[in-house]
């Protein structure tokens, strides 16, 4: 039978980079295509090419047997090629039919849009492939997981045959994911073909019929889940063998070292994101802050570092009442802070290496005399720096912004662990990085949280919580839902924390401190 | 539901996760104008080579512009269409002919005529030499007020501030150093002098200080704030002039001249205006590159400018910067309405300044907001403007043409896209970098 989908040798160079390296690719009518590789492997790249974003240097592609020339996305379209990206195309004050149809509407013969028709449309589409989604509802009131399944109504509303996933799973839940897995089933049963982008080793193993792993740009092999497991497919992708599980030696918690005290806080858009939150960490413990991205994290890491001012409530560092203190003052009192965004925080990428390392504390001796840089001293300590956290660079003097990402966050977790510190506060520290810089960065949040620092790490990836945290508290609405030892306590029962249930039998084990969950 | 959803963003890798409110228009558009290329800056590429391609989009926006100015001055000449009358080859060589006059007359009225100075030099008679060398020197007494405009403009550059209320700031500097210059009777030149510039750096200073105080307190944006404090500072001069400042004896809009001990030296005897003020800008210059680069108060100032966010980050206070670096701009400012009432005028006119104040924008452009590029820039544009009056005596041409130059050569500035494309040059590695970033995030 001929393939869905034949990619052959597709070849993209970009300067200084070859991003696809003459990658041949088929998808089978009818199955889950898994195609996996670490950031920066040339998934996306390729995808694009394939979708018409990007021309090929080289290589053909063919749909159903004939050869395809995309040159923009509508050719893709017209060839029945879907893709839903990793950040959703809705307009949120739109209903899911509006946004379903829009760009292809349904017309009345004057000219009106036929909302009715549009409607039942999408009841049709939707009740056919088990999406479960109400047509007439505002976007803008859907949970992620259900704004996921409008765009892959938008991709069968236009007849897409052939489904390209974008890291979907990089925004829900373990239980949302669970559900979307479900639904690619209904839908590869139907006909469909999926092609399922992802750097999850667990995810593939679960859902894809086939895995394609990319390295470098180039195909290092194609497999089946009953043939691979977690530490082969790891292997494949990083190309040497990698732990996935981190030895940590038990915690030996000391004095509080940050205690946060019924914070409520508001965000950007003036609703309150934190809605009392309490919590407390010790020297030499790591407590991890679980939930799904946008439940209040991000607002509770910057009231701690000072980034934030709180509504009411208090904040203690080492005894000292640091609410609503300068992040200078927070920081000389001996916290680090890796930040969420490192774009957008934590470096300036105009900046040299050099000065980015010195970003904390440029101002002080050795690195300032009076009011005059010492650049030599900035740089000679940035070269120590640099061979010491590996920093890949080709000097100092570089510009950060010129740096891989995994490099980048090398950057600030260098400059953030080279000071004498009490506290680390860790937001998304892995965040888009390659499985061998998240080991690294791993090992050295172990390393100070055995050096007797206490951490606070934040993360939307429950796996990585549950690897490093000691204890774990659970978000969700801007509130602590539960703090629970991270030894006593299942994925699955973070899972339902992080939307907000707390698991029977939890209150009763006496595992669950506080709860404050009120839905 | 507090996901930030639906963001437009077809090409995974640098999105922004929440939808915060990011830097402005403005402000993007000031990062993207200042921006030196960023290069990977490896033992491969020396220094040379990148200082090369600093300044190439520059020189080649001077060249583009002197060519269009070419092209406008053969299009507006009479003789040159009475030439493609004759014949088609006639009215080219015609063109060339009028455009190269032009532009000769141009140079030599800026730079003066070699010729004259080594037959001046050889003669030894001093008048003679003085003669011959003025040009130059007059060139540079249009500059040095650019000079500092220039700087004003391109500190609240780095600093992440559009400041277009230089003109403004030139005016209230200009009143406030007129005034101490007058009023104060009997110093000698050693203290008379440096109050006099303080209080003109000080008038500048407070003329900025507003709109940067407004923005940092209120998030007024400094870009219509100092457009607005421009208005005040004009009817403000135009009011002292034809009331508490006006010369007492004068039927005029004009101030009392200032007293001698105010004035900035000159080096010749009249006509030559050449004086110390372009020295001190020269300084001036110097230590706003120390400032800037040096210290850890032009750390602050460029983190702010370059990254507000990575900038609170690191502990320093940005609005307070922000209210600095707007001061800070505003000084500058006001040195160059100074320069031009204690070294030039030596009494406060009205509409004293023509529009030094928005041609110093184009300066920080050209310039690249780099001390050293605004002095360069600057004694361009000296160069130009003291260059066109000789131009207009013997060609015929009109001044205006050098504004038409001069303002295009801030739209290919502005538009280096195309510059790149005229000149088929290599996109710089920073956008190079960008596609990497979005293409190859997996």
């Amino acid at each position: 039978m001929t393939p869905i989908l034949e990619l052959r040798g597709i070849t993209k160079q970009f300067p200084g980079i070859l991003a696809n390296d003459h990658i041949d690719l088929t998808l089978e009518q009818g199955e889950i295509l898994a195609l996996l590789g670490e950031n920066g492997a040339g998934k996306t790249t390729l995808m694009n090419i394939l979708y018409g974003l990007y021309q090929p240097d080289e290589g053909e592609i063919f749909v159903k047997g004939s050869k395809l020339e995309v040159h923009q996305p509508s050719d893709a379209i017209g060839a029945g090629i879907g893709m839903v990206h990793q950040h959703f195309m809705l307009v949120p004050v739109f209903t899911v039919a509006e946004n379903v149809v829009l760009g292809q509407e349904m017309m009345r013969p004057a000219g009106f849009l036929n909302r009715a028709a549009a409607s039942d449309r999408v009841r049709e589409l939707s009740q056919a492939h088990g999406l479960q989604v109400e047509p007439e509802a505002f976007v803008k009131d859907l949970a992620v997981g259900v704004q996921q399944r409008v765009e892959i109504l938008k991709l069968l509303y236009r007849q897409a045959d052939i489904l390209i996933l974008d890291e979907p799973t990089a925004v829900l839940t373990p239980q949302e994911s669970d559900e979307l897995f479900k639904v690619m089933r209904s839908l590869v049963a139907a006909g469909k073909s999926i092609i399922f982008i992802t750097h999850k080793l667990r995810e593939v193993l679960v859902v894809a019929d086939r895995i394609t792993v990319l390295r470098r740009g180039a195909v290092v092999g194609t497999t089946t889940p009953a043939k691979a497991n977690r530490s082969k497919l790891a292997e494949m992708m990083v190309g040497r063998q990698v732990r996935l599980e981190v030895d940590k030696a038990p915690p030996q918690p000391g004095e509080v070292v940050l205690e946060v005290r019924d914070l409520v806080a508001i965000n950007d858009r003036r609703q309150v994101a934190l809605d009392g939150v309490s919590l407390e960490v010790r020297q030499g413990e790591v407590l991890g802050v679980a939930g799904v991205q946008g439940n209040g994290q991000t607002e509770l890491v910057e009231v701690v570092t000072g980034l934030r001012h709180p509504q009411s409530g208090s904040v203690f560092l080492v005894g000292q009442d640091v609410t609503g203190a300068s992040p200078r003052r927070i920081t000389e009192l001996g916290a680090a802070h890796v930040p969420e965004d490192r774009q957008r925080e934590g470096l300036v990428l105009p900046y040299s290496v050099a000065d980015n390392l010195a970003l904390q504390t440029y101002y002080r001796p050795p690195f300032a005399h009076g009011v005059v840089l010492q650049e030599g001293e900035i740089r000679k300590s940035a070269e120590a720096r640099i061979g010491e956290f590996d920093i890949r660079t080709p000097s100092a003097a570089t510009p950060a912004g010129s740096l891989s990402g995994g490099n980048q966050q090398k950057v600030i977790v260098a400059r953030e662990f080279s000071r004498p510190i009490r506290l680390l506060v860790a937001s998304q520290p892995t965040r888009g990085l390659d499985v061998g810089s998240i080991e690294y960065i791993h090992g050295r949040i172990l390393e100070k949280r055995d050096a007797g620092t206490a951490v606070l790490l934040v993360s939307p990836e429950l796996d990585e919580v549950l690897e490093l945290s000691d204890r774990i508290a659970v978000m969700y609405r801007g509130r602590i839902v539960a703090t629970v030892p991270a030894d006593r306590v299942t994925k699955e029962q973070i899972g339902l924390l992080m939307a907000g249930v707390v698991p029977e039998g939890m209150e009763a084990q006496g595992v669950v401190h506080t709860v404050e969950a009120t839905l | 539901m507090t996901k930030s959803k639906g963001k437009p963003k077809p090409k995974a890798g640098t999105g922004k996760p929440r939808a915060v409110p990011g830097p402005d228009a403005a402000h993007v558009l000031i990062q993207e104008l200042t921006a030196s290329p960023a290069e990977p800056s490896g033992p491969k590429r020396s220094w040379w080579r990148r200082a090369g391609r600093v300044v190439l989009v520059p020189a080649l926006a001077v060249l583009s512009g002197l060519i269009l100015g070419g092209v406008l001055i053969a299009v507006t000449s009479q003789d040159v269409w009475q030439a493609f009358r004759v014949s088609v080859l006639q009215g080219i060589g015609t063109a060339f002919v009028v455009v190269f006059r032009a532009y000769a007359a141009l140079f030599a009225g800026a730079f003066g005529n070699p010729v004259q100075m080594v037959v001046a030099l050889q003669s030894g008679d001093p008048l003679a030499v003085r003669r011959a060398f003025n040009p130059i020197l007059e060139s540079m007494v249009a500059a040095t007020p650019y000079i500092f405009a220039g700087l004003s403009v391109a500190l609240a550059f780095r600093g992440g501030l559009f400041n277009i209320g230089a003109e403004g700031q030139i005016f209230v500097g200009a009143i406030t150093a007129t005034y101490v210059g007058y009023a104060l009777v009997g110093l000698p030149a050693i203290l008379h002098l440096p109050l006099a510039l303080a209080a003109g750096a000080l008038g500048g200073a407070l003329w900025g200080y507003i709109p940067g105080w407004l923005k940092a307190r209120t998030g007024a944006h400094e870009v219509i704030n100092t457009i607005m404090m421009n208005y005040i500072a004009f009817r403000l001069s135009d009011w002292l002039l034809t009331g508490p400042m006006m010369r007492p004896d004068s039927f005029n809009p004009v101030s009392p001249t200032i007293q001698v001990s105010a004035m900035l030296p000159r080096f010749f005897a009249d006509p030559i205006r050449f004086h110390l003020g372009f020295f001190f800008a020269l300084l001036v210059a110097y230590l706003v590159y120390w400032f800037l680069f040096r210290t850890t108060w032009g750390f602050n100032l460029r983190t702010a400018g370059s990254n507000p966010n990575a900038a609170r980050y690191a502990g320093i206070n940005t609005g307070r910067w922000i209210i600095l670096t707007m001061s800070l701009a505003g000084a500058l400012a006001g040195l160059a309405g100074t320069n031009e009432v204690l070294g030039v005028n030596h009494n406060l006119a009205m509409a004293f300044s023509s529009g030094y104040g928005f041609d110093s924008i184009a300066l920080a452009l050209l310039g690249r907001s780099h001390p050293l590029g605004v002095v360069l820039a600057s004694l361009f544009f000296g160069t130009l403007r003291s260059g066109a009056r000789r131009m207009q005596v013997v060609s015929g041409i009109p001044i205006d043409i050098i504004s038409v130059i001069q303002a295009m050569i801030l739209a290919f500035m502005a538009a280096p896209a195309i510059i790149r494309t005229i000149y088929r040059l290599r996109q710089p590695a920073e956008a190079e970098e960008e596609v990497l970033v979005r293409g190859w995030g997996g």
